[in-house]
């Protein structure tokens, strides 16, 4: 049974429904920013939320714990790390992600149910969603805004590193080439904007998020 | 030593801020003003001005999308 764990900042506000999420394919429990040792897991998902209030920068604080310290190295050694929406953003800032993700184009908070399209990136949360295929999640972020340079975005491109897009006309924060969510160069870090931990129960209209938790687990969403 | 640091976003990198601030201007009666960009200044005392800019690199801006001025400010404030 895969062994999930879920760092908590303070300030992080989707760690119950990511312990839910992934206790759904598989065990899981939360790991405080202040410990050091994850404890023999399997995987980490860094959650959705203000960690450390997100002052200075979304993400900027949150990178400098001790959990993250943990994180880094866990996801050196090839370790499954899924970072969402602020998770995204504090694994920008750590370097264990391309890019940067700046104020919505809008300026506004954007909170609704949205349309992805998988990239075929062929990582441990991925491998199972071919390219193409359309995946309904929630978006709700205020600084969701994917940018980095031309030629690093040519080069995730070239080298399936987009693991998700917005579908056409959905993009919801003026994100560079719709891009909703990326991978490291060796695939093992995920880190997207939408909630997939919010699009697992039919009573929320969606179950697509689980796909992402249960292809790590190998067991059918 | 106190130290000022302007950190401000890259040149052609949108900035919804200041794209804001000057639509606003002329329904305010502010005309002829443009190229609005709105960035952030920390100020802080220092013992030393030696490790700023690494401080500035790792925490105080994200060098992928925003450039940073130090400024060390003398004398010593009180």
């Amino acid at each position: 049974m895969t062994a999930w764990g879920v760092v908590q900042f303070p300030g992080s506000c989707d760690e119950r429904d990511a312990l839910h999420a992934c206790s759904l394919a598989g065990e899981a429990r939360l790991i405080w920013h202040e410990d050091r040792d994850l404890g023999g897991i399997d995987a980490v998902v860094i959650p959705g939320g203000f960690s450390y209030g997100d002052y200075l920068r979304a993400g900027a604080i949150a990178r400098f714990s001790p959990a993250m310290e943990a994180v880094a190295a866990f996801a050196a050694k090839g370790g499954p790390v899924l970072g969402i929406c602020n998770g995204f953003q504090v694994l920008c800032e750590s370097g264990l992600l391309p890019g940067a993700l700046l104020l919505n184009e809008s300026l506004r908070f954007t909170c609704r149910q949205i349309e992805l399209v998988a990239g075929g990136a062929d990582g441990p949360f991925t491998r199972e969603i071919a390219a193409g295929e359309r995946l309904s999640i929630p978006v709700k972020h205020g600084e969701g805004r994917f940018w980095a340079p031309e030629e690093l975005l040519d080069r995730l491109e070239a080298q399936g590193q987009v693991a998700f897009r917005y579908a056409e006309g959905q993009n919801p924060n003026g994100s560079a080439r719709d891009i909703a969510g990326v991978t490291n160069e060796a695939g093992n870090v995920l880190g997207l904007m939408p909630h997939p931990e919010h699009a697992v129960d039919p009573l929320t209209g969606s179950t697509d998020g689980l796909r992402l938790f249960a292809a790590l687990a190998g067991a059918p969403a | 030593m106190r130290a000022r640091v302007l950190i401000r976003p890259k040149e052609g990198i949108l900035d919804p801020q200041g794209k804001a601030v000057e639509r606003a201007l002329p329904a305010l009666g502010f005309e002829g003003v443009g190229n609005v960009h709105i960035g952030r200044l920390v100020e802080l005392d220092a013992e030393s001005a030696e490790r700023l800019p690494e401080l500035c690199e790792k925490l105080l801006a994200n060098p992928l999308i925003e450039d940073f001025e130090i400024e060390v400010l003398e004398p010593p404030a009180r």
